[in-house]
């Protein structure tokens, strides 16, 4: 006789499929059906096909729009990893103090997306705010309002303020996971500092890493509320992102039909990145393990 | 009784074994004994529940238990590592299985008092198990694995995390402690000592197959397959590979050993020959011996006695005499053995058709 | 490599200590042979891994002072003090081949690319591993990976000293065997000073030329295996080496005769008429069974349970209120009626604990 399966544990699957589907597939569906069709108001809708992904992909404004989010990701990356691991490094591993240092770092993060949006345009103003007036006095030509490079140095100054906390809590709770051993090892091998990174640390942080990037990845692919808050989208469409250039689309035009299709596109690119990424870090695993098990 | 009857494990499991057959008896100690990675783990998580049988049933004193859940099995585990839960006394440790059956306090009490006494926990029911020694931290998870009379013990490695002098009282306290209780017992080990202290049914393990299955001194005495010696002995059993020739067993055309009287129907061809180390001495003892010559590689004493490392026709093997070797490496020295002792297999390392080797 | 002197050598954990339970290690003055192989032997929280740890530079000892040969090291850091270190569980560098592992603390070192190379291979053939020399670390077994470690450890030559923490906690029972035969040799063959920690009898015992029996922070018996098995200096050592360990009788003595479950034995040497609480020490081994009938003089014994071990049985006796028990080959029977006797050449008399000698008689 074979194993005789029960088949009761299905139905406590339910609810979760139910909460899926009424917050995410069913909203899903409603957008891919508004990506072929038109519509004027008054509920009228007309099958257009394909048309508005071939608009998109003709339109400039979605590809600087989709230029402008690729380069902000990779300067966030760029940034909160590297600092990230860095700040983990220096903290203590045990001791009083780790607590009240990890408190201060978890406080940005516990602030709303708009309210971090509102401290930092307010923190900014070259007339009252504390940075922006800073900045003046000192002589610099400072201005987000006005100037580009200063609207993209000011977000990226927010989101490194807002967002490097994460990166630090997950490096460091891969660090602490360490045993002792490795590094008294490494002491006694006469490993450089910078060797105890690169083969200790590193090596075992990585999973960790991995989880911190593509979150990283992820909300600032996709970031809309602290750039609409701070700078809406300006100077010019300098800081208009896919997100912010979405919202315009489908509310300040009502061009459901467009925006539909670009949130479909972009939906897309954010989930390919993500597992392209996935699968070249867990087939580096696997590549790894094979190589070594093979004896 | 546990019966495994053709069972396969699911195969993501970290060893695999396809139609295992294997009878457990109830009231003596079920030793499984095998090196890391041999199945020792996987088949208690199957025994357990923990895994599925992909295929075959899994039955208990005759009712199928294949299907049943791991917590109607009324199953008890002990891992190597000191598993309590931290904020309980040991008491409330040892009695944390019976307030979850809906034990009565009276009876729970009793039963407490009875396991502490048997493991010897009585003075320390009221210190938390961190305060504890590794040793008594292992007796508060045994005791917590007896105390509700689980029909089936599982116990992984229990030992292999306490100091040597620790494992010598528990092996020895643990066949006694078994004694009193009505349960499967199923330990798993990797030491062949530990085996014959607990005295009960050994079964040798290698690869995810059971290489024998019965009385541990039978299974000891009279192995059953080259692999299941190997797997029963330490030190290591001296092995080589021979071709019968005549009277005499051969390695590259020399003859190395005769063959005992006993030995002398054995067709000429391929064997191995295995010999337990202690099987052999330094100086003639008794009848029937015979002479070797071997080279000596390395000795290790003890203070009393040592381990003997030969080279002998290319096969590393051991011995073990009393006081100190004062031959040099690399010397020529003289082993003695009884041709008799020989275990022999055929070229595939399973015994021959009607001999039984003499022990 | 190096001699390595510990003078008046203290360690508390706390910061504070104020009396002699607040030390973990206490006053220890000892003397470690250039090229010798020493083993610190004792059950867990004895102090031995403390003491391991100060001599490699991983703790600061609270009080006295450590010397490689004639040179004060207390406080140099582990990098500098120049030792290697094999832990319990294995340490590998997951990222790095087999063979980079070995080079590592070379080429953290700055040696010649020639001489690390030659160096490697010689390690690799040594522990049997070159034909895993070009896979990653990460997916080996823990014993391969243990090889590694203990290769890393063996791989530089002008080291002060290899130290050895609990290494083959993780291996199997045969691998044990072929490890242990390995390093023991090797030890031989490169005369480096080594220094192995452990709580395994059996390894302490066949690796070390010394050994050093700890209990509570304290040494002791620092002695050859041979001193340790036949004249143990304290009950604790008599109990922790050997399996079973040395049984102990309460006893009476007077000159050259002890008194023990009523029974009068003959000693060898004579102690006078010594007081405080004395005991008589006998290895299991040389216990022997007798059938009464044949032998009138001897401890009246009733066999509680027989252990076979393969080669040799456990004989649990009881004489008296006194357990104790005897180690006999398989091949010897059970007398029916049994007595029980002692080697008189290998009784050891204890007072308060510690070994008391006495004089030879004429």
């Amino acid at each position: 006789m074979n194993k005789t399966w029960n088949n009761k544990a299905w139905w406590m699957v339910v609810p979760v499929v139910l909460l899926v589907a009424f917050s995410a597939i069913i909203p899903l569906m409603t957008v891919v059906n508004y990506a072929f069709q038109d519509t004027f108001g008054n509920n009228e809708f007309y099958w257009v096909g394909i048309e508005w992904f071939e608009d998109l992909m003709e339109s400039d404004r979605f590809f600087d729009a989709l230029q402008r989010n690729i380069l902000f990701s990779c300067i966030i990356l760029a940034i909160e990893v590297p600092l990230g691991i860095m700040i983990a490094l220096s903290l203590p591993k045990s001791g009083w103090k780790v607590n009240v240092y990890l408190v201060l770092m978890a406080l940005p993060l516990l602030i709303p997306w708009n309210v971090v949006g509102t401290i930092w345009q307010v923190f900014s103003r070259t007339d009252i705010g504390l940075l922006g007036n800073t900045l003046v006095s000192l002589g610099f030509d400072y201005n987000y309002t006005r100037d580009v490079l200063d609207a993209w140095i000011t977000i990226v100054a927010m989101d490194v303020w807002h967002w490097t906390s994460l990166v630090v809590l997950l490096s460091y709770s891969g660090l602490v996971a360490i045993p002792e051993a490795y590094f008294q090892a490494a002491r006694i091998d006469g490993a450089s500092k910078w060797a105890t990174f690169r083969y200790i640390q590193l090596p075992k942080m990585r999973g960790v890493l991995t989880i911190a990037i593509l979150l990283r990845f992820m909300d600032s692919f996709k970031i809309y509320t602290e750039p609409m808050v701070l700078t809406g989208g300006g100077p010019g469409n300098s800081t208009t992102f896919m997100s912010i250039d979405l919202v315009k689309m489908a509310i300040g035009q009502f061009d459901l039909g467009p925006a539909a299709a670009m949130s479909l596109v972009y939906f897309m690119i954010i989930l390919l990145i993500c597992y392209a990424f996935f699968t070249v870090v867990t087939n580096m695993d696997k590549a790894e393990t094979k190589t070594g098990g093979a004896s | 009784m546990l019966e495994l009857s053709n069972v396969s494990n699911p195969p993501t499991s970290e060893v695999h074994f396809e139609n295992l057959n294997l009878t457990l008896q109830r009231g003596v100690v079920n030793v499984l004994l095998g090196p890391t990675l041999s199945g020792k783990t996987p088949l208690m998580r199957l025994m357990a529940g923990l895994d599925p049988c992909v295929k075959g049933t899994l039955s208990i004193d005759g009712a199928d238990v294949t299907g049943t859940s791991v917590q109607k099995r009324n199953v008890a585990m002990v891992y190597q590592q000191f598993i309590n839960y931290p904020s309980l006394s040991v008491y409330e440790n040892i009695a944390s299985p019976l307030r979850i059956a809906g034990f009565e306090l009276a009876e729970i009490d009793n039963r407490v008092q009875q396991a502490a006494g048997l493991l010897k926990l009585t003075p320390y029911l009221e210190s938390l198990p961190s305060n504890l020694s590794g040793g008594q931290q292992q007796r508060t998870a045994i005791a917590r694995a007896i105390v509700k009379g689980a029909d089936l013990v599982l116990m992984d490695e229990p030992l292999g995390n306490l100091d040597y002098k620790l494992r010598e009282e528990l092996r020895y306290e643990l066949p006694r402690i078994i004694e009193q209780s009505n349960a499967i017992f199923v330990y798993a080990t990797t030491e062949p000592s530990e085996a014959l202290l607990l005295n009960g049914n050994t079964v040798t393990l290698n690869n995810g197959q059971v290489t024998q299955n019965g009385p541990t001194m039978d299974v000891y005495n009279y192995p059953s397959s080259l692999s299941s010696l190997q797997t029963f002995s330490d030190p290591p059993v001296n092995h080589i590979q021979v071709n019968k020739e005549g009277s005499h067993f051969c390695v590259g055309g020399v003859p190395v050993i005769p063959v005992a009287a006993a030995h002398s129907t054995l067709a000429d061809g391929r064997y191995n020959l295995a010999l337990r180390p202690y099987h052999g001495s330094l100086e003639p003892q008794g009848f029937g011996q015979v002479a070797l010559s071997m080279h000596l590689s390395s000795s290790e004493f003890t203070g009393s006695e040592s381990f003997v490392h030969v080279d002998f026709f290319g096969a590393h093997w051991n011995f073990i005499a009393g006081g100190e070797i004062t031959a040099l490496v690399g010397e020529q020295m003289t082993i003695y053995v009884n041709p008799a002792d020989f275990f022999i297999f055929n070229e595939a390392g399973l015994p021959l058709a009607n001999l039984e080797p003499e022990a | 490599m190096a001699k390595i002197v510990l003078e008046n050598l203290a360690h508390a954990y706390g910061d504070n200590p104020q009396q002699e339970s607040d030390y973990a290690l206490k006053r220890i003055n000892y003397v470690w042979n250039d090229g010798e192989a020493c083993a610190l032997l004792g059950p867990s929280g004895c102090g031995k891994t403390t003491l391991l740890n100060i001599i490699s530079g991983l703790l600061e000892p609270s009080e006295g002072r450590v010397y490689f040969d004639d040179t004060d090291v207390t406080h140099v850091p582990t990098k500098d003090k120049n030792i290697a270190q094999v832990f319990q569980f294995p340490v590998v560098y997951d990222t790095m081949t087999v063979a980079q592992n070995l080079a590592f603390p070379l080429v953290n070192r700055g040696f010649d690319q020639a001489k690390i190379i030659l160096r490697v291979e010689e390690i690799l053939d040594l522990l049997d591993l070159r034909h895993m020399a070009n896979m990653k670390a990460k997916g080996l077994t823990a014993d391969q990976k243990q090889k590694i470690s203990l290769g890393r450890g063996l791989v530089r030559q002008d080291v002060n000293a290899v130290l050895f923490d609990e290494p083959l906690t993780v291996i199997d029972p045969l691998m044990k065997w072929e490890l242990r035969s390995q390093l023991r040799a090797l030890q031989k063959k490169v005369g480096q000073t080594m220094i192995y920690v452990t709580h395994d009898q059996i390894e302490a015992l066949t690796f070390a030329d010394r050994i050093a029996v700890m209990l509570d922070g304290a040494i002791l018996q620092f002695g050859t295996p041979k001193e340790l098995f036949e004249r143990p200096s304290h009950t604790f050592v008599g109990y922790f080496i050997g399996s079973p360990g040395m049984n102990f009788f309460p006893c009476e003595i007077k000159d050259s005769t002890a008194t023990v479950v009523g029974q009068n034995i003959d000693l060898k040497d004579s102690y006078g008429a010594p007081i405080g609480k004395l005991e008589l020490g006998i290895r299991p081994e040389f216990v022997s069974l007798h059938e009464r009938a044949h032998q009138s003089d001897g401890l009246p014994v009733v066999v509680e349970s027989v252990e076979h071990l393969g080669r040799n049985k456990i004989v649990r006796l009881l004489a008296g209120e006194s357990k104790f028990s005897a180690l006999l080959s398989e091949r010897t029977q059970i007398p029916k009626d049994p007595v029980a006797q002692f080697d008189a050449n290998r009784i050891c008399i204890y007072q308060d604990s510690f070994i008391l000698e006495g004089e030879a008689q004429p």
